[in-house]
């Protein structure tokens, strides 16, 4: 039986220049060994030391490739053509490092996802080279970080500059009680360890900012977005883009999350998404608008996930996509996101090509200047005390923050509903206005300015600040 | 061995460089060889990075390569080497271009440093030991 061998090109000079060799035998390896002896020189390029076929050398029998066959023991017919064909592989030395090997241990501990075909010892094991970084351990930040510690990404850094407060551990399950008091970064970075104590932390006790972001962010594969506030969102998206990292994106509020994957490498941005910030003050933040505490858990659980299918490159990921769930209706909704031509940042003709100033951006420096319009609370008790009726205190949160508690003599009249009641109140009193912390209550403050009231203040701090110096003992939220 | 490549050939690896950047590009260089020995591209073909899993590796697969070859063929055309790029490393063979390399083919490498393309050198492999030797690269202006 003879079997046409193609001889390629880069191989022609140890065939005498022929492109085809005539060979006899039975098998692929048959014909293999022929070719090998009949012409030395082509074994160095064609097989490794043991004889089997080097993994950049292809086989094809007439037009199937032998490794779908039976490899080297596929039976040959006279007439057939057995062809080589190069892969060609190589690449820059920046990654000669192989990915780092799993212990007994670890293997145990992570068996549950090597028994995964998708994921298996290879998807570990780049799991433990991963180096992800998650911007904020509060609400979104302790559940995806503890999934991500608890499947093995070999190291996570974290960037939080808050202390664990109580109102926290209704949703924040990353912290407990025991942590109280303590840096929201040692509670985080203690709670990881005993999860998985294979995995490296590395802590930043800081606030992103333009001047920090890049020298962070550099250091890491994907970043994980947990932000609660816009200036930190889009400084995270442009830091990304500009040095072209994945940002695994989560956003929640009240009874609604969304979450996608914004890579501009491979498709839109944030900015893509919104390319402009709301007004401030026009969205609240979770201390001012409330959080249902499961909510961050389900939208920290799909930023871990898609951040654990980019790392091992399994299924489709959220790029391109928005996913929008909604808590009381149960119902998740898919957006199909594009990637902006226009994109300030990530476009065609992109005009940011360094970070900004994130809170003059989202308009935040750019605020009335408030000096002299707010009173402290120990001057506002001084002063309701001497005055009494004379000052009308008005609480403008809404009805269900009043059940919780309230100051004795306030009147309440919620933000909302205050264009609409300013006929309630004396034009000629004086008027002190107050909320949680104090942020609502300046924006009434600038609807009663603008209805012609002068005499209007508001109280810093608000309800807090006043359960906090003033009158011990109540309660707070 | 030397390999001549026009202006505008070169220009266009550089561009691919710098948008795969910060990932490799790669692909097939097409042309004529002289009974000299001498190649000379006469066109580039794109192709494929197979390797999605690792930025720092490029693999284009065989049967894309029969396809490639096929065509080019059809057009007298043979294929005599391969580009790819080195984002932010010099314009030489890894040790694992080295082990990957086959015989006669010419291995151009741009280096793109910062997104931006800059030097170009073609490398082949010594046909008795695993190392690459620099090979003449004539880049050609325009006329």
């Amino acid at each position: 039986m003879s079997v046409t061998v193609t001889i390629p090109t880069p191989l022609r000079g140890f065939t005498g220049g022929r492109d085809e060799v005539q060979l006899p035998g039975s098998t692929v390896g048959d014909v293999l060994a022929g070719l090998l002896a009949a012409h030395t020189g082509l074994a160095r390029h064609l097989v490794q030391d043991d004889g089997r076929l080097r993994n950049f050398v292809n086989l094809y029998l007439n037009d199937t490739d032998i490794r779908q066959l039976d490899s080297t023991d596929t039976a040959v017919r006279d007439g057939d053509t057995l062809t080589i064909v190069p892969s060609i592989a190589g690449g820059g030395p920046a990654v000669e490092t192989e990915l780092p090997a799993l212990s007994h241990a670890e293997l145990l501990r992570y068996s549950r996802h090597l028994l995964l075909p998708e994921v298996g010892v290879e998807g570990q094991r780049k799991l433990k080279a991963a180096r992800v970084l998650t911007i904020g351990a509060g609400g979104l930040g302790s559940p995806l970080a503890l999934y991500l510690a608890a499947a093995g990404v070999g190291t996570i850094g974290i960037v939080d500059f808050d202390v664990v407060d109580l109102t926290n551990l209704q949703r924040q399950i990353i912290h407990g009680t025991g942590t109280l008091g303590q840096s929201k970064l040692a509670s985080a970075k203690a709670r990881l360890a005993d999860l998985n104590p294979n995995i490296k932390v590395e802590t930043y006790e800081a606030r992103l900012t333009s001047e920090n972001a890049l020298d962070i962010i550099r250091e890491y594969d994907i970043v994980v977005d947990g932000t609660d506030n816009f200036p930190t969102r889009y400084l995270v998206n442009d830091a990304c883009v500009l040095l072209k990292k994945p940002n695994a994106y989560g956003s929640i509020f009240r009874f609604e999350g969304q979450a996608s994957l914004f890579y501009a490498q491979e498709g839109p941005c944030y900015r893509c998404l919104y390319s402009e910030p709301p007004p401030p003050g026009l969205v609240p933040s979770c201390a001012e608008g409330g959080v249902l505490g499961v909510l961050p858990g389900i939208i920290g659980s799909i930023q871990a996930l898609e951040t654990i299918k980019w790392i091992i490159g399994a299924g489709d990921t959220l790029i391109g996509r928005l996913v929008l769930f909604d808590a009381l209706k149960l119902r998740f909704r898919e957006l199909k996101l594009r990637k902006d031509p226009d994109c300030p940042i990530c476009g065609a003709n992109p005009t940011i090509h360094e970070l900004i100033d994130y809170q003059a951006f989202c308009g935040i420096g750019a605020e009335p200047d408030y000096t002299g319009l707010e009173i402290g609370v120990e001057d506002f008790r001084r002063e309701w005390d001497t005055k009494g009726d004379d000052v009308v205190l008005v609480d403008v949160r809404e009805p269900h923050e009043w059940e919780i508690v309230h100051i004795d003599g306030a009147r309440l009249i919620p933000l909302s509903a205050l264009p609409d009641r300013l006929g309630e109140l004396d034009g000629h009193a004086e008027i002190v206005t107050h909320c949680h912390h104090g942020a609502r209550s300046m924006k009434a403050l600038e609807i009663l300015r603008a209805a012609g009231f002068t005499k209007v203040r508001s109280l810093a701090g608000g309800i807090d600040a006043w359960a906090e110096r003033i009158e011990a003992g109540m309660a707070r939220y | 061995m030397s390999l001549r490549l026009p202006g505008a050939l070169a220009d266009e690896i550089r561009r691919h460089g710098e948008l795969a950047y910060p990932a490799e590009c790669c692909g097939v260089m097409a042309g004529k060889v002289e009974p000299s020995g001498r190649k000379e591209v006469l066109r580039l073909v794109p192709a494929v990075n197979r390797r999605t899993d690792d930025p720092h590796r490029y693999l284009i697969a065989p049967d894309e390569l029969r396809r490639h070859e096929a065509l080019l063929r059809a057009d007298g055309l043979e294929i005599v080497g391969y580009y790819h790029s080195h984002p932010d490393h010099p314009a030489a063979p890894s040790a694992f271009d080295v082990e990957h390399a086959w015989p006669w083919y010419s291995y151009l490498i741009v280096r793109i440093d910062q997104g931006r393309g800059a030097d170009l050198a073609s490398w082949t492999l010594d046909e008795e030991r695993p190392v690459m030797h620099p090979e003449s690269l004539d880049v050609l202006s325009e006329v």
